[in-house]
């Protein structure tokens, strides 16, 4: 435990937006500057609204596309420096899991092929092997590997296909799953059935997740520690129950206002506005646009990532200038004075 | 909740019996199965359901936006008038003036090759006798009561220029253009992001006040009917299995199906890793119906009694009607 699974330092990735006629529009700022870690045995929950850069955060870490800047070490070994062979194989410890089973399962092929389709890539036993894999992934996901191995996709439910989407993730035996909104097109029910599974390969297996999702219920229900995502920057990190029970950053606590049916919902607090757009980011902090206590200091100064020790805990980290629970070294306001200050 | 003028007025849409069924291959296929309520003006009723428990098609069938092959029967009276088997052009008179629809997905239901004014302008002048300069006048006018800043310019804009919160609301902008009484948003704010569903939300509930319209949401999000509806339907494989007030059906769920929806969503007050209550199964196949209640294959609760007979949905409680032989709560299940 003494060494993270997966260290991600300075993560950067840009896209070049075109305009009409493929002229250069400008550069996207997906993911900037992005840094966490995950522990072996860890599930770390990111959650962010569309467009914050979530999923463009876990393809960087699967080096596809690689990103522009940033170290991503896993497993010891820097994926950002690793190229076709090694890349594969530093890789394969790391499986992903997408959002709509039924987009990324080939329609044509079998349950039992696209499971074993990964054993195959990795040349890894026989053929009477790799079939006993494929019935041991499929039995562990839930699925009867006799009943469901010789059927099509589209003859399975969507709660079927994302458990075979779970178990071809599976079947190389691998330390991480990045999960990017793995049950968000599922029923609730399904959803329940699908969540309980992660939590029961978690405890056999003893797996890491990086597990995205826009739902901060969802997030906090599967999540050791959950990182809290905006336009492309982390604003907040912490053990999942702190950063619920006592969030620091505004735009957390936005989040949490806007749940609906949520029972200690405050009123409406939602936050006003759209997010600005990831081509123009704002200078500073990217929430001032929208934030309920932004200043002028906001503006002029990005706000790094520093740990609170206001909290009760270790480890609750926040990028504000003037955070919800002010640090004991605050400079500017005390808490009575955000008070006063109008919307 | 709202019910201050229905003494007087009675119930603006009052649906019997409906029953939608399509033709398949392997038989008829029941999407809504003699569904039957009734909702009083400036009322809030959200239809909650899972995909395929026949919310949106119940709806549908009310605006007479069905496939040809569906066939609809029983009947759904508005203020009165039936609505069930007209003519498009006698449905047409309903639209937009009495009811109007907001649907999911903003940019699969606009024109992207049109400005968004025009698309708002339009739906002023199919159904008013108005000047285009008056339509135009008025499509502004909607820009603004659906909040969009700077209405004058945003009016020359293509879908593709605004974001999925602007896009849904010129939807309502459109819905509301002439004004309806009954506004039906099904799954309106499910493509959106949370904190742009919650303004969405606010602006149909603020809505709904200023025009004194009836709202009636359709979703799969039990959280969201919470939140914003005054009285809650729970569909099952195309029947209504429960029907209660929203304070009552939150604090006192009697059907079992409920019950497992509640459970079934991740709360922010659950502790972490806990597992979820789960039921296992899926929901039946709408073309053999099981013959008792169709939610005993997966109910925890479930006779013998339950797998013969299917419960009717009857008013147990006052206001609150459930279909359950043996339910939640102080019942005892013999």
């Amino acid at each position: 435990m003494d060494t993270p699974l997966l260290e991600v330092r300075g993560l950067v990735q840009e896209f070049v937006a075109r305009d009409y006629g493929g002229v250069k529009g400008g550069v996207v700022h997906a993911v900037s500057g992005v840094s966490f870690s995950v522990w072996p045995g860890e599930t770390l929950g990111i959650v962010g609204e569309t467009g914050s850069g979530k999923s463009t955060l876990a393809r960087s870490v699967l080096q596809a596309p690689r990103p522009k800047a940033g170290t991503i070490t896993f497993r010891g070994a820097d994926l950002t420096t690793l190229r076709g062979k090694d890349l594969l194989q530093a890789r394969r410890h790391l499986q992903m899991v997408f959002q709509d089973p039924f987009s990324s399962l080939d329609p044509k092929w079998r349950v039992r092929d696209l499971v074993a389709e990964p054993l195959i890539a990795y040349r890894v036993g026989d053929r009477a092997a790799r079939r006993h894999r494929v019935d041991q992934v499929l039995e562990l996901v839930g699925l009867d590997p006799a009943a469901h191995g010789s059927r099509r996709p589209r003859e399975l439910s969507g709660g079927q296909a994302q458990r075979v989407a779970i178990a071809r993730a599976l079947a190389i035996e691998p330390a991480m799953i990045i999960c990017d909104e793995p049950v968000s097109s599922l029923d609730v029910l399904i959803q329940a059935q699908v969540l309980n599974l992660f939590e029961r390969l978690r405890a056999e297996l003893r797996l890491s997740y990086l597990f995205i999702a826009h739902d901060l219920a969802l997030v906090k229900q599967v999540s050791d520690r959950v990182a809290v995502m905006y336009l492309g920057k982390l604003c907040e990190v912490g053990p999942g129950e702190e950063v619920y029970r006592q969030p620091l950053h505004p735009y957390t606590q936005a989040l949490l206002d806007s749940v609906p049916g949520a029972a200690n919902a405050k009123a409406a607090t939602t936050i006003r506005g759209e997010p600005p757009s990831p081509v123009h980011p704002p200078s500073g902090c990217r929430f001032r646009t929208r934030c309920p206590r932004a200043a002028q200091r906001c503006a002029d100064e990005e706000p790094v990532m520093r740990e609170l020790p206001a909290g009760n805990t270790a480890g609750h980290s926040v990028a504000c200038h003037f955070p919800l629970v002010p640090a004991a070294d605050s400079p500017a306001r005390s808490e009575e004075k955000i008070g006063e200050t109008p919307r | 909740m709202n019910r201050v003028n229905s003494v007087s007025s009675g119930p603006l849409l009052e649906v019997e019996d409906l029953t939608v069924s399509f033709p398949g291959r392997r038989g008829e296929l029941r999407a809504v199965n003699g569904v039957s309520y009734s909702l009083y003006p400036q009322q809030t009723l959200a239809i909650v359901g899972e995909s395929g428990s026949g919310k949106t098609v119940s709806c549908r069938a009310l605006m007479g936006l069905l496939p040809q092959a569906a066939v609809v029967t029983g009947s759904a009276r508005f203020v009165g008038a039936e609505l069930l088997g007209l003519t498009d052009d006698q449905m047409r008179r309903h639209r937009g003036t009495n009811l109007a629809m907001v649907f999911q997905d903003p940019s699969r239901s606009l024109n992207p090759t049109m400005k968004v004014g025009n698309q708002i302008a339009e739906a002023v002048r199919v159904h008013r006798d108005v000047t285009k300069a008056q339509a135009r006048e008025q499509a502004v006018e909607l820009l603004r009561l659906v909040h969009i800043p700077v209405p004058g310019r945003r009016f020359h804009e293509y879908p593709h220029q605004l974001s999925g919160g602007m896009r849904q609301r010129i939807m309502i902008a459109i819905a509301l253009a002439c004004r309806p009484k009954l506004l039906i948003a099904d799954e309106a704010t499910t493509a959106l992001d949370v904190t742009t569903q919650a303004q969405i939300m606010d602006l149909l509930l603020e809505l709904r006040a200023e025009l004194g319209m009836t709202l009636m949401l359709i979703s799969h999000d039990l959280g969201l009917a919470r939140s914003c509806a005054d009285e809650v339907i729970v569909m099952y494989a195309g029947q209504i299995v429960e029907q209660a007030p929203t304070p009552q059906l939150f604090t006192r769920v009697r059907m079992p199906y409920t019950e497992a929806l509640f459970e079934a969503i991740p709360q922010l007050e659950r502790p972490a890793h806990s597992p979820l209550p789960v039921i296992g199964g899926r929901p039946p196949d709408l073309s053999a119906l099981p013959a008792g209640c169709s939610f005993a294959p997966r109910c925890r609760r479930a006779a013998d009694d339950c797998r013969t007979a299917a419960p009717p949905l009857a008013e147990h409680e006052p206001g609150h009607r459930w279909a359950c032989w043996h339910p939640c709560g102080n019942g005892d299940p013999n």
